[in-house]
């Protein structure tokens, strides 16, 4: 638990420590921004729905762009040694990690909240499914920060894990896509359209927050981080 | 009990290169431990096992008599590292850095251990300054200071004066022989000489395979070679007078010419025969201009093992 919390000051100090942070924060923002507006005033509804729909999108860069160095960079340079040396089993530092990659998104995600409030002096905002999509957004961030983690761990290289983990959120994201859902048969379909990573941001999105949605997001931030503990307890490097 | 770690038939293999085979020694309380081998002999392999960093294949490695496969945080808390390479972390502070460290090691008094740590290593003055914009010697330091902020009883070192001028390599060998007065530490290294500057004993390992486990002193003696020494004259002398003359001190082996003026005398070993030499020549007046050791027998012993299992 101790340790948990310090390599979680530890990753936030990495994070902060650089513009970039503050860089990231205003491209996000901008990107989103910039993609919904261009919509939103074409349409004349007040309503954030198209946001949220291009916001998984968006994370898909955004995403394996923060979490590419979380194991790659300490393998790389050897701090692993020093890391992995400490009093600490490697599950506390796992979900370390996974908790401040989680935060630094989330703080992320909560900045945009500008864009809701714009909205909403445009007109009557139904508030209800704004937050409850907010919600939606952080889970879906958390799970896609332990996918992204996990595929940290497997290389030195931050490039190849930015490039692996876009590729399989990308996968997870459009398999709860009509056109591609829509190939298997009836059955197969509705299963593989309940594994998307997007299809529970849009269940919560409808303003019902239903147990199964929070559990499908917790499964799959459980399994990843369950997977990034063995994958640094086989220590085959 | 004395005996701080114990290996016992420990070995590793990567992919098809056996690293480490079969390798047992212990360290023993208060004494540095010279861990010496040439490149890619399995130093780091071996240290990269003891401090839990990676798991043998097979045998067994005990911290205070305690398997560290069944109790990896005890034995991990009485070792402090310093790995191959120092890696940190560049972009934090010092003291940044040393904060997490002492954090992670869950010290009792944080602010008391990284204080006593950097003053340890003389880095106060440089507590603020990114790690990455430090010169070599001073990054070292902070690695030190890393692995004693825990004061751990045990110091491993994988080559902590590599890539150091030699005023800093002064200056990390003096802190090393330091520390050794209070903790007992194995000090991995390539260069002979900087394993006999600190060492009490040295373990050699030539690929994978210890192949020594001694005193220096002991070493020394069982040297197959010899120490040479270097005698130059001010004037040209007589071959046969001098070799004559040497060769009745006990320890003397056999005196050879170099040049007119220069004879190279090899000796058993024996720190003795240098001064006899010496008392030699003032007794027989000559005009000496020079007396060196030009090959030592700790060395001998290191190529001659070295080479022996090469072949
Ligand atoms: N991660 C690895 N993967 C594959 N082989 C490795 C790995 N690490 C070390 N080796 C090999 O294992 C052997 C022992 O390496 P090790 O680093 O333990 O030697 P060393 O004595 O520390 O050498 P040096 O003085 O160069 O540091 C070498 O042949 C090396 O090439
Ligand atoms: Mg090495």
């Amino acid at each position: 638990m101790r340790s948990t919390l310090t390599i979680f000051r530890k990753e936030m100090l990495g994070y902060f420590n650089s513009a970039i942070a503050y860089i990231f924060f205003t491209l996000f923002l901008i990107l989103l921004s910039f993609l919904f507006f261009r919509i939103y005033f074409l349409q004349g509804i007040v309503s954030m729905n198209d946001f949220f729909s291009v916001m998984p999108w968006v994370f898909l860069i955004f995403v394996p762009a923060v979490t590419m160095k979380s194991w790659a960079e300490e393998r790389k340079s050897g701090t692993m040694e020093v890391l992995l040396t400490m009093p600490a089993l490697d599950t506390e530092l796992v979900i370390g990690k996974f908790l401040a990659g989680a935060a630094f998104v989330g703080i992320a995600i909560l900045l945009t909240l500008i864009v809701p409030l714009l909205v909403a002096s445009t007109g009557p905002l139904d508030w209800g499914t704004v937050v409850a999509s907010y919600l939606g957004a952080l889970l879906l961030a958390a799970a896609y920060v332990a996918i992204g983690n996990f595929v940290s761990s497997l290389t030195g290289n931050q490039i190849t894990a930015f490039l692996f983990t876009a590729v399989i959120l990308f996968l997870l994201l459009i398999i709860g896509t009509e056109p591609v859902y829509s190939v298997f048969p009836n059955v197969i379909a509705e299963v593989v359209r309940n594994f998307s990573l997007n299809y529970h941001f849009q269940s919560i999105g409808r303003g019902v927050i239903d147990s199964r949605d929070l559990l499908f997001y917790g499964s799959v931030i459980g399994l990843f981080v369950y997977y990034n503990v063995k994958s640094l307890e086989a220590r085959n490097w | 009990m004395t005996e701080l770690i114990t290996v016992t038939g420990v070995s590793k293999s990567y992919d098809r290169i056996r690293a480490v085979e079969g390798a047992s020694f212990t360290l023993r309380k208060g004494e540095i431990l010279g861990f010496l081998g040439p490149n890619g002999a399995g130093k780091t392999t071996a240290m990269k096992m003891i401090t839990g960093y990676m798991p043998a294949d097979t045998g067994e490695i005990r911290v205070h008599g305690k398997n560290i496969v069944d109790d990896p945080i005890a034995a991990r808390n009485a070792i402090g590292y310093l790995p191959e390479n120092n890696p940190l972390y560049t972009d934090m502070t010092v003291e940044e850095y040393l904060t997490f460290v002492a954090e992670m090691r869950g010290v009792a008094d944080p602010e008391a251990a990284k204080k006593r740590a950097m003053e340890r290593c003389a880095i106060v003055d440089v507590r603020h300054r990114i790690i990455g914009h430090l010169s070599k010697g001073y990054r070292q330091r902070v690695g030190l200071a890393q692995a004693i902020i825990h004061d751990p009883e045990i110091l491993i070192l994988d080559e902590p004066a590599n890539g150091l001028d030699p005023i800093q390599i002064t200056e990390i060998r003096g802190l090393i022989r330091d520390l050794g007065r209070e903790k007992s530490v194995i000090l991995c290294s390539h260069i002979l000489s900087e394993v006999e500057a600190v060492a009490s004993r040295v373990i050699i390992i030539n690929q994978g395979k210890i192949v020594a486990d001694d005193t220096l002193e002991n070493l020394k003696e069982r040297s197959s070679g010899h120490n040479i020494f270097r005698i130059e004259f001010l004037t040209a002398k007589d071959e046969r007078a001098v070799a004559d003359t040497l060769a009745k001190i006990p320890g003397v082996a056999a005196v050879s010419r170099v040049a007119n003026d220069t004879f190279r005398v090899k000796t058993k070993g024996e720190r003795e025969t240098g001064n006899q030499i010496f008392r030699t020549a003032v007794t027989q007046n000559w005009d000496l201009a020079q007396l060196h050791l030009e090959s030592r027998s700790l060395e001998n012993t290191f190529l001659s093992l070295i080479e022996g299992g090469n072949s």
